[in-house]
């Protein structure tokens, strides 16, 4: 089916999300939709999908115009979303996940479970995607989840798939594998709309590239000519350095060491096990893994959120692995948590005092149990300037910031203190380039200054970029560890869906 | 996540028994321990406590003077039975301490628990006769409503709506259920017991699915609410008018056959209607929840209303639903305290039940024969403190009637932390 979009415009409070937007996709093609966070990929999908009404403008399939009033209507009308995060439910099994809303059922609304089964059976045998249908969502890998989020559209008939940042949570081998999936959806004539900010994967899959900025098509690309600089150009709209200039890393003395560390949940079950390393002054250490495999713990554990149940973790010599988060904190360490809504800012306050909230105590910003509004105001003033926060108004609140400018402010104040250790967990998840740049310099800057960092990510791209060494954590342990001159992302991909040294 | 079964290798750290025990953690060992010296204290209490003030014989009566088939009631030596109960507690204790009975503890912990509750009933019935019978028949009565309340907040929450409003419910529907019941009939009652916890139900739907409100604060309002407007009423209507107040009763109903085998029968064949609509009302719940349609997309929506909502399932549609059939089944079982059992009502005469059945459901896991296995043991706790009132024991009657309460924080505190409750548990569900 052919699908084309003709001068969507969709307006929110004070937005223009959607500002005229024309694209055309053809069957047995792929085209990619990039653009930066807040360039309106996914408010254009959600018109698409008919959650957004366009205030503008018409969809077309085949030539015919639209009306999408709801989901159901663009369900009907053959077009399958494949969200980034997965609409699926964890408790519930995978025939269950793909039945749900269109249950075959027997007399008195009795699930035909047996139907339901061969349904699932026989669309993942048609289109090669292999899955159990009694296996239970939440014990699945996310890779086989997003096969069962395939196959739910599939089953509904879809012929315009769309993938919603498909790869952002997959594993080298898994987006591989991903791949392989789009191409034979596409040799049985699919529609395919990839959205992305991943340049590499759309330079690579994609028969025709769209790119969106500010709600606009800025323009279009041929994959087979473009490069990504030229993309990232288009996206962001001036030019961007991808490469992370890194020079020689110079030694210290080691500052974090952690031995044996070994971290249950309640019933005993390791998080984390055994964990050994250190962190020395003027390095970096990447610790790359898939989600989930105990790199929340492994932060958490660093400073001071959780209580380890075996092991030790030193700090400049010191054991600190008892002492509280705030203890940690006033020895020396910078912490930029891995979700910064939830533990890294509080949205109501304002920037200002969100950049106070680890020192709130301490003068100048606290004298005799009194804020000092004066001093914080003037600190936040230089922090926010320094650190490139935009908009530079210190009274907005910090849920009033797009996604790059809170972590930037999140940085400026874990970074404006001059502490010995950082430790960044996902430092650039879904932030657009230009402040990706910015942050990868400022941890740069404080690499030169001697400090030491560790980093935590699971973009694999980053963890290169960065890495003086990089430790690979699959299912709480430490399963390898490489220098990023001596291997490529493939190994490395491979340590962290299980393979040992 | 997306992890493998985890290879748990052993950690050596752990040398008592001179054999190297595996798996086990220091959490897991400072665990085991715990336990183990509680039962060892359990048997501390009933060696030196209970079994020196026990002489005599325990009598236990297992048959009711009118049944078909007698049983001959159960005499035990008082104090060698509790010698004989403190050695298995103190077995159990012993083991736990030193080996662990590690994945089984909680059973082992359960079982130890029940061993202490009969030793309590061996002491407290020495030198005298108990009608077990008549106790475990109460417990059942006594769990129907614990039960029910439980099923209404499964229904309610397995949506994504919290009701924490069950005890309104309960309250209210034993209100009209009497004075419906008192002009019109102990049907008509129960009928209308059964309405007015769907209309209190569809202003928590209201509130909690159009406007958002937080839903802890609804149910606080809907208790309150009809605490007050019964008070009143009671005050009002019923004490000058008493022919409001004076419903028939529902007599126990006993089925042929079944009702005639010993102990199961009185408990399970010879109940009355609300006892029996109970265990309908639980199995078709499980049924309806876990093989129809609608279950699926109930659970759905209380699991992830987002995905259910991208595929076209209506979410306001369906929570409105389940939450007023969870009242309905509220309403229902207020009907148990007046037309199941007085015939009058007396202002807050629930005392906590439906907060109780919260518990139940809690316990339960948010399943529906989980939470009448849970209701039991509430059930017989309440139970037990009724018959220990009537013969005569050295423990007050204060700290008796604490009993029901007392078990629901220990169960509770026990396993609050591993039930795990459905995703979107209170959340309201927002379009964006």
């Amino acid at each position: 089916m052919e699908l084309e979009l003709r001068g969507i415009t969709k307006r929110f409070p004070g937005v223009l999300a959607n500002d005229n937007v024309n694209l055309t996709a053809r069957s047995g093609m792929v085209l990619a939709l990039i653009g930066e966070n807040g360039a309106g990929k996914s408010t254009l999908m959600n018109v698409l999908s008919g959650l957004y009404q366009p205030d503008e403008g018409e969809i077309l399939i085949d030539g015919v115009v639209q009306k999408f009033p709801g989901p159901g209507a663009a369900i009907a009308a053959g077009i399958g979303m494949v969200h980034q995060h997965f609409m699926l439910i964890p408790v519930f099994s995978v025939f269950e996940n793909v039945v749900l809303g269109v249950e075959p059922t027997r007399t008195g609304g009795l699930l035909d479970r047996k139907k339901a089964r061969i349904e699932v059976k026989e669309i993942s045998e048609k289109y090669g995607l292999a899955v159990d249908p009694d296996a239970l969502v939440e014990s699945l890998p996310v890779g086989i989840q997003q096969r069962v989020e395939i196959i739910k559209v599939l089953l509904r008939g879809a012929q315009i798939l769309v993938f919603d940042e498909p790869t952002a949570v997959l594993t080298p081998q898994e987006v591989e594998e991903f791949f392989g999936i789009v191409a034979e959806l596409k040799a049985r004539g699919a529609t395919i709309i990839f959205i992305t900010h991943k340049l590499k994967e759309a330079l690579a899959i994609a028969d025709d590239i769209t790119v969106l900025r500010d709600g606009k098509v800025v323009g279009n690309a041929d994959p087979k000519t473009a490069t990504p600089e030229a993309l990232a150009e288009m996206m962001v709209g001036r030019p961007i350095d991808l490469v992370v200039d890194k020079t020689e890393a110079v030694l210290g003395a080691p500052v974090l060491e952690l031995k044996g560390v070994t971290v249950t949940d309640d019933f005993g079950r390791p998080y984390l096990h055994e964990v050994s390393f250190q962190v020395s002054a003027g390095e970096i250490v990447g610790i790359a893994g898939i989600q989930g495999n105990g790199q929340t713990e492994l932060v958490e554990v660093i400073t001071g959120m959780m209580s380890l149940a075996e092991g030790t973790i030193s700090f400049e010599g010191a054991d600190i692995s008892h002492l509280s988060p705030r203890k940690r904190h006033a020895a020396g360490m910078a912490h930029v948590p891995e979700d910064r809504n939830e533990s890294g800012m509080v949205g109501s306050f304002t920037v200002a005092e969100n950049l106070i909230l680890d020192s709130y105590y301490t003068e100048p910003f606290s004298k005799g149990g009194r804020l000092q509004r004066a001093d914080i105001a003037a600190s936040a003033i230089g922090l926010v300037e320094a650190y490139d926060v935009r908009p530079p108004h210190i009274e907005n609140t910090g849920s009033a910031l797009s996604g790059g400018n809170a972590q930037k402010m999140i940085v400026a104040r874990e970074f404006s203190r001059d502490v010995p250790l950082l430790v960044c967990s996902q430092p650039t998840r879904g932030i657009d380039v230009g402040s990706i740049e910015y942050i990868h310099e400022q941890i740069m800057r404080k690499r030169q200054e001697g400090k030491a960092i560790l980093i935590v990510s699971t973009e694999l791209d980053e963890i290169f970029a960065l890495s003086d060494r990089i430790l690979v954590l699959f299912d709480g342990k430490v399963v390898a560890e490489r220098k990023p001159a001596e291997t490529t992302p493939a190994e490395i991909g491979l340590f962290m869906a299980g393979k040992t040294t | 996540m997306s992890t493998p079964p985890i290879d748990r290798q052993p950690i050596e750290s752990y040398e008592v028994t001179g054999k190297r025990t595996k798996e086990l953690t220091r959490r897991q060992i400072k665990k085991a321990r715990i336990t183990g010296i509680v039962m060892f204290a359990l048997a501390a209490i009933v060696m030196f406590l209970l079994a020196p003030a026990a002489a005599g014989t325990s009598t236990f009566g297992l048959s009711f003077a009118d049944e078909t088939i007698q049983l001959p009631p159960l005499s035990v030596p008082s104090q060698g039975s509790l010698w004989v109960l403190a050695m298995v507690l103190g077995f159990l204790g012993a083991t736990q301490f030193f080996r662990g009975f590690q994945s089984r503890t909680t059973v082992i912990l359960g079982i130890a628990f029940a061993v202490f509750v009969f030793s309590i009933m061996v002491w407290a019935t020495a030198g005298q006769e108990f009608s077990l019978i008549s106790m475990l028949v109460s417990t059942i009565a006594r769990a129907t409503p614990i039960a029910l309340g439980a099923l209404s907040g499964i229904l309610c929450e397995r949506s994504g709506v919290v009701n924490i409003g069950i005890e309104g419910m309960l309250l209210g529907g034993a209100f009209t259920g009497v004075v419906m019941g008192s002009l019109l009939g102990g049907w008509v009652g129960l009928l209308a017991a059964t309405l007015t916890g769907g209309v209190l139900a569809l202003l928590l739907a209201v509130l909690a699915v159009n406007f958002r409100v937080d839903q802890i604060i609804i149910g606080v309002v809907i208790n309150i609410l009809v605490l007050g407007l019964t008070s009143f009423l009671t005050a009002q209507l019923l004490v000058k008018n008493p022919d409001l107040n004076n419903a028939p009763i529902f007599q126990a109903l006993k089925i042929p056959v079944l009702g005639d085998i010993p102990i199961i029968g009185p408990m399970f064949f010879d109940q009355t209607i609300i006892v029996y609509g109970m265990f309908i009302l639980i199995a078709s719940v499980t049924f309806m929840l876990f093989r129809t349609r609608w279950g699926l997309r109930t659970r759905s929506v209380g699991e992830n209303p987002k995905a259910a909502d991208s595929l076209g399932i209506k979410v306001a549609k369906v929570r409105y639903l389940a939450v007023v059939y969870g009242g309905m089944v509220g309403g229902f079982a207020g009907a148990w305290f007046t037309l199941g059992t007085v015939g009058r009502f007396d202002e807050g005469m629930t005392g906590g039940r439906g907060f109780i059945g919260l518990a139940a459901m809690i316990v339960g896991g948010w399943n529906p024969i989980g939470a009448f296995f849970a209701a039991l043991i509430f059930g017989f706790s309440d139970s037990m403190q009724q018959k220990f009132a009537v013969i005569e024991t050295p423990i007050p009657g204060e700290f008796l009637a604490m009993a029901p309460y007392l078990v629901t924080i220990i169960i509770v505190a026990g396993l609050v932390g591993r039930a795990r409750p459905p995703a979107a548990d209170g959340q309201p569900y927002e379009k964006e």
